[in-house]
């Protein structure tokens, strides 16, 4: 149990720190893409992410977003996620993790012909929604899910 | 060195579904190291790019707080067998990664 129990410290420690801040001052990303987008990834703020990353940090929640992840994550540094929707015209889809200090996770640009729908890992550093931005013929739709994080263990 | 990607594509019925594992810390930079007490350096993947044919069918934009040894999943309408499959990846510090797979 002791061992388990550090474990369980050490991936508090890590998760709660799970921030971007280091981006300052490293090299710029190459020519085959867009430029990473510092201000969204270093945003404090959900809004603040969501404005910095879709343009607009008005969101209008969606029914039609189906975020996949577990209801009880036991270790928040692999959370799986998935998000799909049937809208139709996706953009792109944003991945905030709203108790993480800096909230923006992942932005997913998918070109025509690409389905809606993208899985992926995330860090959580606690109890919290994860949510889901679908930009949709210039339209931002939202939808969200609670995910239990249980870093003490035995049921949190 | 491409050997820090894993990659599977699959076509069924017009629609391929590509899954790919990466072997990477992705360090957030706020974890320290515990026997020195130091900050260890964010080191995180920024960007993935996936092509099928040297068109891009995804593209995306990734932070420190996506788990380490990332793994991701997507669908595209199109791809048969023994089509191309790209795959790469670029981090913080300028490392970069790609590999080359066929449509199963």
């Amino acid at each position: 149990m002791s061992l388990n129990q550090k474990r369980r410290v050490f991936l508090k420690g890590s998760v709660a720190a799970g921030t971007l801040g280091a981006a300052a001052g490293l090299l710029t990303p190459g020519a085959v893409l867009a430029a990473w987008n510092k201000n969204a990834f270093t945003a404090k703020g959900i809004d603040e992410a969501i404005a910095a990353a879709d343009g607009s940090p008005t969101t209008t929640p969606s029914k039609d977003i189906t975020i996949k992840a577990p209801d009880i994550a036991e270790n928040g540094a692999v959370v799986p996620v998935s998000v799909a929707t049937k809208m139709d015209g996706v953009d792109s889809i944003t991945l905030l993790v709203e108790k993480n200090s800096t909230p923006l996770s992942a932005v997913f640009h998918l070109p025509k012909g690409t389905l809606p729908d993208v899985s992926t890992r995330v860090k959580m550093g606690k109890t919290g929604d994860v949510i889901a931005v679908v930009k949709a013929n210039g339209k931002l739709y939202s939808a969200r899910k609670s995910v239990k994080v249980t870093i003490g263990g035995c049921g949190g | 060195m491409a050997k820090s990607i894993k990659i599977r594509a699959k076509s069924k019925g017009g629609i391929t579904t590509v899954k790919a594992l990466i072997t990477h810390p992705m360090e957030t930079g706020l974890r320290k190291n515990k026997k020195t007490g130091k900050l260890i350096p964010a080191h995180f993947i920024q960007e993935v790019v996936c092509k099928h044919n040297g068109k891009p069918v995804i593209n995306c934009e990734w932070g420190g707080s996506v788990s380490k040894n990332p793994y991701l999943a997507f669908k595209f309408k199109g791809g048969k067998k023994d089509d191309s499959i790209e795959l790469s990846w670029k981090d913080n510090m300028g490392k970069s990664d790609s590999i080359t797979a066929k449509i199963r």
